[in-house]
């Protein structure tokens, strides 16, 4: 097709699939963050106090409203302002894995208002520690409405690392502008890069879905009968 | 050196940045309901070709990154004759990327519109496109906005990758000025509260603001 080269495409997938690794580890990574500060996000939301909650609300807003390239390149550039240098990598893990964790923080707090009021109040009455009121009763209620967010938002990260490698951590798409510079041939990189999002998305996408159903029935939650 | 000192220099820089962004945002949010019109109704077409077609569309620009999208867009179209400018290009490829998402608000807002209304146009023997203008579209309309405010947040906040091909936006500005100055925090800062500006003073409100408008509207018709 066109100007498609096979061997060249062959010569550089060895590389694609070593920065393919990269992508993924950096989605992992990133993604792991973003489940836990996520839920001290939401949880810092329901505090009886305040100041804290103001201030976590209002950070969470303006980290959703703003653009996370733009948070790459702040997180990465201000901290050798304070004699901080921080490794692209590190930077970015914290400037992605705290965007995210605004957007799972959301999921978190809309999954917890799903569970009505009578569920804490009948704890209360039970006499529940909270450990145990969250445990048995609140998040197993709670997850299944969050569940698709949460999907969502993996394979979201996952689609937005290719923003790291303005900062320059080696990605695939950091890869593929190497590789493109290296020969003159932008076709086969970029179309390859496409190509690996769409192989890996499509069927997470999928296993998300299904993954979905299989909790909310092993959770008794399902609304079909049994 | 004060922040005063700061946008007293580089102040007309971010200003200029801004109205591309502006730019940026306008021309691809055009374009992104435009496609997003288009493919919603085309995934829930009969005819299998013209629905099969539109999911295509759909997934491909969901199930790649919006980057690579640009970089496609920008680097290898060139190669099958076809040079965009990259302010062109820049606009082309949010729009596209954004009109994905927008056409599956399209499709779930038609398709949450009660079936009794579409059956009962069907028995006031209304043609098949008044039947969409008249009485389904109206009322899926109140039902996407609150998902198109969100997608407008994120369509601004996509515009920043134009940045990476050159367009003199925002985020552009903002990278030169730190390169130049080395001041992260003032350049970097100054864009993030302008951009956090336009989507949370601009377009939410803006929205909002729709929304009444357009179910006022419709109450009294």
């Amino acid at each position: 097709m066109f100007d498609w080269k096979w061997d060249f495409t062959i010569e550089i997938l060895p590389r694609l699939i070593l920065a393919t690794f990269n992508t993924l580890m950096a989605a992992g990574v990133g993604y792991g963050i973003a489940l836990i500060v996520g839920l001290i996000f939401a949880l810092a939301q329901r505090t009886p106090i305040r100041i804290i909650n103001w201030s976590v609300r209002e950070a969470v807003e303006f980290i959703r409203s703003t653009p996370l390239v733009l948070q790459i390149f702040f997180v990465f550039y201000v901290g050798p302002q304070f004699d901080l240098r921080l490794s692209p990598w590190t930077a970015g893990m914290i400037a992605i894995g705290l965007h995210y964790a605004s957007y799972l923080s959301e999921v978190y707090r809309a999954g917890l208002e799903s569970v009505p009021q009578g569920q804490w109040e009948a704890c209360r009455a039970l006499n529940l520690s909270t450990r145990r009121t969250y445990f048995r009763i609140i998040i197993p209620q709670a997850l299944p409405p969050a569940l698709p967010g949460m999907g969502n938002y993996l394979v979201g990260i996952f689609k937005d690392t290719p923003m790291l490698s303005v900062i320059g951590v080696a990605e695939l798409m950091h890869t593929a502008n190497a590789l493109g510079s290296e020969s003159y041939r932008f076709l086969e990189p970029y179309t390859m890069v496409g190509i690996i999002f769409l192989a890996i998305s499509l069927p997470t996408a999928f296993g998300l879905r299904t993954f979905e159903t299989w909790v909310s029935k092993t959770l008794g939650m399902s609304k079909s009968k049994k | 050196m004060t922040y005063a000192e700061f946008l007293n220099e580089h102040g007309a820089r971010l200003i200029d940045g801004s109205i591309v962004t502006v730019q940026q945002t306008i021309l691809a949010a055009l374009l992104a309901i435009a496609i997003a019109l288009v493919m919603g109704l085309m995934r829930l077409s009969s005819n299998y070709v013209v629905r099969s077609s539109a999911t295509v569309y759909i997934e491909i620009f969901r199930g790649t990154s919006l980057l690579v999208q640009l970089y496609w867009i920008f680097f290898v179209l060139p190669l099958f004759g076809i040079t965009l400018e990259k302010f062109t290009a820049g606009f082309i490829a949010v729009g596209m990327n954004l009109g994905a998402y927008g056409a599956e608000v399209v499709r779930g807002a038609i398709q949450s519109v009660p079936k009794g209304q579409y059956e009962a146009a069907l028995a006031l023997n209304m043609s098949p496109f008044s039947r969409m203008r008249r009485i389904i579209f109206p009322q899926a309309l109140i039902l996407m906005l609150p998902p198109w405010g969100n997608l407008f947040i994120e369509l601004l906040k996509a515009t920043a990758l134009v940045s990476l091909i050159s367009v003199t936006d925002l985020m552009f500005q903002a990278k030169q000025i730190n390169g130049t100055t080395y001041l992260s925090i003032e350049a970097f800062g100054s864009a993030l509260v302008i951009y956090y500006i336009m989507s949370r003073l601009v377009i939410t409100p803006g929205m909002r603001w729709l929304e009444r408008a357009l179910s006022r509207h419709m109450s009294r018709a």
